[in-house]
């Protein structure tokens, strides 16, 4: 069933402004230029630079506070063994993390295979499935734990379709088969970006650009394929539901694609295009939603905060030398943790202004996984004091 | 999975194999007048090179390759450069062709891994295929067949947008995911680390279209620029000064794909330590898809069947040994780790008959240079082809 809803995005506010203003034209107000380095303060709300500096904005121009040094607010702990070396694919890292205790599972694609690490017992491997014919077996593209209310399930996608296991991997819940051409076409065929919706939909991004939604029953398999979206042209690379509390008008799930194009909607029995922002032709690779605030991670290093409701640009960060690969959100406290090919993984911190609703972002820690290009990194905890990274050809999971 | 990766795979290995054999040629080559008849000259050497750019570029070869397809393992393209090499009057052991493929793939992978954009695959291929272009410079009917298959690749891959470019890119990776064969020529620059991974520059010039890291811009509800804010990180980081040239002549700026070898460096790997990574190397993929080894095998078999000229007198022709002695190769064939060795294919055969009737077809057209043994079946007509490899 196609869903129905505009197909106009919401016009913004203010003066929309697109990339290539951004880059290009100089500013006409006054600027105020700080100097942060990593900065050193206490979990939760420390003292912020951006505050002072902001109410002195015209013309005062002061120096930048804080502590300027390489505040470190994580540490390197231990390293867990993985069956098989990790694939080079976006948010190419499962965490299963139930609140208050530590990580029940881990997994990493490699290939055709997904490699699991649970709490206990050995390392496993969950094959992709083959969809019957006589054909090799095909490429997984992701994997990630949806959690519901009722239960938690494992959900892979892959070039021929999606497989939903039991949060350990042991039982297949349900498998849905796209529809893949006798012969290669030009284009592939493959699903991509998985994300829970309100609760009871698990949504599936796939190359031609739709996104599957599923209606997932509290216990049993009868999984149902309950709407199809059909909003971007370009092949799906991720999915995120919000994760904090949604704002008025705004959306609670947002979609994005290879050309950038990020679409808001509200879900529920008919889920709703509430907004599309478009793309500038360089790819959103992953995507995360919280309190309104579209954090979106692209192939040419940036991470950009969009306003869910209106489709604003609010922050623009030069994060990444290299195309992003992942990026993670702890809903507790805000905190953004990105990767990339570049061998960096950065923590963020996200915030918003109750006064001028401006949208903050600092930069907390830089950690530099050498010679290896991060292909999934995640936050263990809810309150982001602890996160896991892996990387292309290491067959490891490196814990901070 | 994407299904346009097999044509930048085929070419980029193709162009590292010349370069690994011209410095392998010229490295045994003995002047014209002084040479015994066993013996390699420059006349040989220029001989070899145009005889495999020739098949290498075969236009009817080439077509099927740039058809939409999924990649094959590496064992079985494997086959295809096997043929490749024996496209003249070189014969090369097993243990040498093991070594040629194991420079030819580290190599193209260090390269795809290095690329500082998706998209800057393609400025490596086409740095290989001008290399191409100067070892065969005074054969203008080679020349054309390269001029025609770059024209065919701005076709193909120019209007491609940087996502797809990344979907070829990660497909290549998985190709090439758990190998780390340790090379000499690596080793020395510091390229790779002795565990025979890459290292990973955190300096340099950005790629092209990113911006250097270590700026936050900070926008309010009207779009308009309110505040700006620097981080530090460990890298070292400048602009780039100028986009490589994608057009059929041009300066393409990225190193990346050029001729590393010369004469005076010999090129080297190293088996042991390698196998170190035994316990992270999946099993390669255990149901191979049957069409793909049919296809590949009609690639294999279209390079067979070209007209090719054989050594006069029936002799097996000059053979070029990439170690430095007889002995070497020959310990080097005995010591190779057995997950290793690049096992030849069966080949079963498939119940499909729309595509064998295709191929059957094209096959019809071509003319096969080799006598047919007793007027067997297509599929032994094949295992024998491969038996006489």
């Amino acid at each position: 069933p196609v869903p129905p809803g505009p197909t106009s995005a919401i016009p913004p506010r203010g003066v929309p402004v697109s990339a290539a203003t951004l880059t290009s034209s100089p500013r006409a107000s006054p600027l105020v230029r700080h100097h942060a380095a990593t900065r050193l303060h206490g979990g939760g709300g420390g003292p912020r630079v951006s505050a002072g500096g902001r109410r002195a904005a015209r013309g005062s121009g002061t120096g930048g506070s804080g502590v300027p040094g390489t505040g470190r607010w994580y540490r390197r702990e231990r390293a867990l063994a993985l069956r098989s070396s990790s694939s080079a694919l976006y948010n190419n890292l499962a965490v299963l993390c139930p609140p208050a205790r530590p990580p029940r599972a881990f997994g990493a694609v490699h290939g055709t295979t997904l490699s699991l690490l649970g709490p206990e017992g050995p390392p496993r491997q969950l094959p992709a499935r083959g969809g019957g014919s006589a054909l090799s077996t095909p490429l997984l593209t992701q994997a990630a734990w949806c959690e519901l209310p009722a239960r938690v399930l494992l959900v892979l996608t892959s070039q021929r379709g999606v497989q939903m296991y039991d949060a350990d991997g042991s039982t297949l819940v349900f498998w849905h088969a796209l529809d893949v051409p006798e012969h290669p076409a030009a284009h592939s065929v493959f699903a991509r970006g998985i994300s829970v919706a309100r609760e009871h939909f698990i949504c599936v991004g796939t190359s031609s650009g739709a996104v599957l939604v599923f209606d997932i029953p509290p216990k049993g398999t009868n999984v149902t394929l309950s709407e199809v979206l059909e909003q971007h042209r370009d092949p799906v690379t991720d999915i995120a539901a919000e994760q904090g509390q949604a704002l008025e008008g705004a959306g609670d799930l947002v979609t994005a694609d290879d050309s950038g194009t990020l679409c808001l909607w509200s879900t529920g029995e008919e889920f709703t295009l509430l907004g599309k922002i478009p793309g500038s032709g360089c790819t959103c690779s992953s995507v995360t939603l919280w309190n309104g605030i579209v954090a979106a991670g692209y192939g040419n290093g940036q991470i950009r905060l969009w306003e869910a409701g209106t489709g604003q640009l609010r922050a623009q960060v030069s994060a990444h030398a290299r195309w992003i690969y992942a990026l993670d959100l702890a809903p507790l406290t805000g905190k953004l943790l990105s990767g990339a090919e570049d061998s960096f993984v950065h923590v963020w911190k996200l915030s918003r202004d109750p006064d001028t609703d401006d949208v903050e972002i600092q930069h907390c820690h830089a950690e530099c996984v050498t010679d290896t290009q991060v292909c999934g990194a995640r936050f263990c905890d809810p309150a982001g004091d602890t996160f896991a990274v892996t990387g292309y050809d290491l067959s490891e999971i490196l814990c901070y | 999975m994407s299904a346009r990766a097999l044509p930048l795979l085929f070419l980029n290995l193709g162009g590292e194999m010349l370069y690994i054999l011209d410095q392998r040629l010229r490295a045994q080559s003995i002047p014209g007048d002084k040479a015994r008849k066993d013996e390699w000259t420059d006349v040989d050497r220029k001989r070899v090179m145009n005889d495999i750019i020739s098949t290498m570029f075969n236009r009817k070869f080439l077509e099927e390759l740039f058809k939409p397809q999924e990649l094959y393992s590496k064992k079985a393209l494997r086959t295809v450069y096997d043929r490749l090499a024996h496209a003249s009057i070189m014969r090369l052991n097993q243990a040498s062709m093991d070594k040629l493929y194991d420079l030819m793939t580290m190599a193209f992978k260090y390269q795809v891994l290095l690329c500082p954009r998706p998209r800057d695959i393609l400025l490596v291929t086409f740095n290989h295929l001008d290399a191409i272009k100067d070892f065969i410079y005074e054969s203008p009917g080679i020349l054309n067949q390269v001029d025609e298959t770059f024209r065919q690749l701005i076709e193909t891959y120019n209007c491609l947008s940087d996502g797809e470019f990344q979907l070829i890119r990660q497909t290549l990776l998985i190709f090439f995911q758990d190998m780390h064969i340790r090379v000499s020529i690596f080793l020395k620059d510091k390229v790779q680390n002795s565990n025979g991974r890459f290292a990973l520059p955190t300096s340099g010039p950005v790629p092209w279209g990113t911006e250097v890291p270590g700026l936050i811009r900070i926008f309010n509800q009207k779009g308009m620029e309110v505040k700006r804010t620097e981080f530090t990180t460990g890298g070292n980081y400048i602009t780039p000064q100028r986009e490589g040239s994608f057009e059929l002549y041009g300066d393409r700026v990225l190193k990346l794909g050029t001729n590393m070898y010369s004469v005076s460096r010999p090129v080297e790997t190293h088996m042991a330590g390698s196998s170190k990574n035994l316990a992270s190397r999946a099993k390669e993929n255990t149901v191979p898809n049957p069409f793909a080894k049919e296809e590949l095998n009609f690639l294999a078999r279209l390079l067979g069947g070209l007209d090719i000229q054989k050594p006069a007198g029936g002799e097996t022709g000059f053979r070029l040994n990439l170690f430095t002695t007889d002995e070497e190769e020959e310990h080097a064939a005995q010591t190779r780790p057995e997950d290793l060795s690049y096992k030849v294919i069966n080949i079963e055969a498939t119940q499909e008959p729309g595509r064998r009737a295709e191929l059957s077809r094209i096959l019809g057209e071509l003319e096969v240079a080799e006598p047919r043994p007793g007027g067997a079946g297509k599929g032994e007509d094949l295992l024998a082809l491969m038996d006489g490899l």
